[in-house]
């Protein structure tokens, strides 16, 4: 409970610390700290919530089992005990990286994790290239032109972007460029001989553009670049809505300030103006706000690997949850969790190292 | 608070700048069709939600659309336009019930904990940075199999999406209502009150409350577009509500995923539009609507043509 008294923005560092220039150490310690309570509690709500259904093996096997098989079974997975007692060794188990075995295909939870996360990973970094390629140029263009004609359709297209769906965005690009116009490939990550070829390789990244670029193979590189351009335009086009209008906004703010109004009074050109004077103090917020898109990100990329049939964690999580297999679910988003308080740590960090206000 | 929107509304559209004004209009417009189709749908839809024959016999699967069935049949069978329209119903109620079960949670929470502070304020605060930051998403697939064990009826499937709803969005009106408190707490006009011996809960309602909410007119819009969509995230996974329980777009859209690699257009584009002009219109009446219920911003637009209404917010 003392991290938390902490971390509170009333809470701020004794004028006497900062003097002292503990400031940003005694910050970046605290706030690590932080990470640990927030997983806690979110991995506590998942168990909770997990359990509140019944126990992992009867929602597996429930329908298939003799009561006595069943009751077996149970005892010997030690889902028979207080649930206290569970809970408790569930959490002594993920403090020490064991995040148990999946029921219906008996794999230990940490190799679905690495074995799937790579390909989320990808999927993940794809969106965000193509949202800062997309959002960043665009929310620039929209503020220099304010409130006029280019600012209104930009602003119509970023509402648009996040009023879609992920998953119609995706089916509509399918139908339009896979199905009608048959320039891309529909679903996967790679053709069936390419990805047999990836796997043969002898050190694996799981990332299949890494292996491919490794490999020097031109067709496979070609292919899983292929794959990749429906997948993360999907996923993409829904973070760049966020970031036009986040560098409209900021821009417009910092398009207004003295040092511009004095570079603009100096006669320097517009497009300068906007590209060299204004733009890099209106991408901090940028930064920070792209950090905290990770949650949508994940919950985005759930809806796009199963539009896609792209098998990352969130294709996977989707299938476990289908055949109800609970300490899968329960690994795979008690992952998502500690990659979401992970990145709100850095997240705060950066904002801190840019602006010392934030620490305390 | 709704009220004031209501009479400021006709003055907003009279004097807004351009941009604003057009957005503000399509928003009206498109939720106005939408709630319409929502209430009326019964008497709009040709066919009811889970009918499958009529005296002509039985639909057919995947038909192409023709005079019988102006946007075809689903793979199932069902008509698509009359699941279109009936999904609006459900995407209504899904808004009222996640709405309900995010504000007056999340409202009261900020007040007391911004007006109190102390001990109990610092722990809402954690707990709300800890739950913000979970997808809603992944909460409502966990809700739904909490509730309904994954396959859901009507009130199984709107129940896990407005509950994961509100989960995400209680510490966000309490975010901001707690700010606004505390700004507004130090105000000389809440002073004023205590020196005159008022209560704190008659402080805290009527003049802290009334006037920290003026930001949340956007945060209702936000909040039901999200509720819509994390519906409709949940039916496409697959955990949302059964067909023959009502009509959900996402469901729709899942069932669609097959049609869509076969060429069939008319089982996808209806139910995802029906998603994109609702959330469009929403989103568009928020952001209309955010400048309308600052005070300050609307004095200075219509002061000239203001009714006498005194200003009932700023005492």
């Amino acid at each position: 409970m003392s991290t938390l008294t902490q971390e509170t923005p009333g809470a701020v560092g004794t004028p006497a610390d900062r003097a002292a220039g503990l400031g940003f150490a005694r910050y970046l310690v605290v706030r690590f700290l932080l990470i640990i309570p927030t997983v806690l509690i979110l991995v506590s709500l998942v168990f909770l919530l997990m359990r509140l259904t019944g126990d992992p093996i009867s929602a597996a096997f429930g329908d298939r089992l003799t009561p006595d098989q069943l009751q077996a079974k149970l005892h010997q997975a030690g889902y028979d005990r207080p649930l206290l007692t569970q809970y408790l060794d569930y959490l002594r188990s993920l403090a020490t990286g064991d995040f148990g075995r999946t029921v219906t295909d008996n794999q230990p939870v940490t190799h679905v994790l690495g074995t799937y996360g790579a390909a989320t990973v990808e999927l993940a970094c794809y969106a965000l290239l193509v949202a800062l390629v997309i959002g960043v140029p665009l929310g620039m263009v929209a503020a220099s032109y304010r409130d006029r004609a280019p600012d209104a359709v930009l602003r119509l297209f970023a509402i648009l972007t996040y009023a879609t769906p992920v998953f119609f965005v995706g089916l509509l690009l399918k139908l339009v460029f896979a199905i009608r116009l048959g320039w891309l490939p529909a679903s996967g990550r790679a053709s069936t001989g390419v990805q047999l070829f990836l796997q043969d390789q002898t050190s694996t990244t799981g990332v299949y553009l890494i292996d491919a670029l490794r490999s020097g193979d031109g067709t496979a590189i070609t292919d899983v670049l292929r794959h990749a351009v429906l997948p993360g335009l999907a996923l993409g086009l829904l973070v760049a809505g966020v970031l036009l209008r986040l560098v409209r906004t900021n821009l417009i703010g910092t398009l207004s300030a003295e040092y511009v109004e004095a570079a603009r009074s100096r006669g320097v050109a517009p497009l300068r103006l906007v590209t060299r004077h204004a733009t890099r103090p209106a991408l901090i917020p940028v930064v920070t706000v792209l950090g905290l898109q990770v949650a949508g990100l994940l919950g985005g990329a759930v809806l796009t690997e199963t539009t896609f049939e792209w098998r990352g964690l969130g294709y996977e999580l989707a299938h476990y949850l289908t055949v109800r297999d609970f300490p899968a679910v329960q690994g795979i988003v008690a992952l998502f969790a500690v990659v979401v308080a992970v990145t709100n740590f850095l997240v705060d960090v950066v904002a801190a190292l840019i602006d010392p206000r934030v620490r305390y | 608070m709704a009220l004031v929107l209501a009479r400021r509304l006709p003055l907003r559209l009279r004097t807004g700048a351009g941009v604003q004004r057009a957005m503000l209009l399509t928003g009206l417009v498109l939720t106005g069709l939408f709630v319409l189709t929502a209430l009326l749908g019964p008497l709009l839809a040709p066919h009811g939600y889970a009918q499958l024959r009529d005296g002509g016999g039985l639909f057919g699967s995947q038909q192409h659309p023709s005079g019988a069935h102006p946007l075809g049949t689903t793979i199932s069978g069902y008509d698509v336009l009359s699941r279109t329209v009936w999904g609006a119903r459900t995407a209504l109620l899904i808004i009222v019930v996640a709405l309900l079960l995010s504000v007056v949670p999340g409202t009261v929470l900020g007040l007391v904990s911004g007006y109190l502070g102390g001990k109990l304020d610092r722990l809402l605060v954690g707990l709300a940075d800890a739950l913000y930051a979970f997808p809603p998403l992944l909460l409502a697939i966990l809700m739904s199999l909490v509730i309904s064990g994954g396959r859901s009826s009507l009130v199984g499937g709107l129940g896990a999406a407005a509950c994961s709803v509100a989960v995400s969005f209680i510490p966000q009106y309490f975010r901001v209502v707690r700010a606004e408190v505390i700004r507004v707490k130090g105000e000389p006009f809440v002073d004023a009150a205590r020196v005159i011996g008022t209560g704190p809960w008659r402080i805290m309602t009527r003049h802290v409350l009334r006037n920290s909410v003026r930001t949340l007119p956007l945060i209702f819009t936000i909040n039901a577009s999200e509720a819509i969509l994390t519906l409709a995230g949940l039916g496409f996974l697959g955990f949302g509500i059964e067909p023959n329980s009502a009509a959900e777009w996402g469901y729709d859209l899942n069932r669609a995923v097959a049609d869509v690699t076969a060429g069939i257009w008319w089982t996808a584009i209806p139910p995802g539009l029906g998603i994109v002009l609702t959330v469009l219109g929403t989103t568009l009446l928020g952001e209309g609507l955010t400048d309308l219920a600052d005070p300050r911003l609307r004095r200075r637009t219509g002061a000239p043509t203001l009714p006498t209404d005194g200003g009932g917010d700023d005492d």
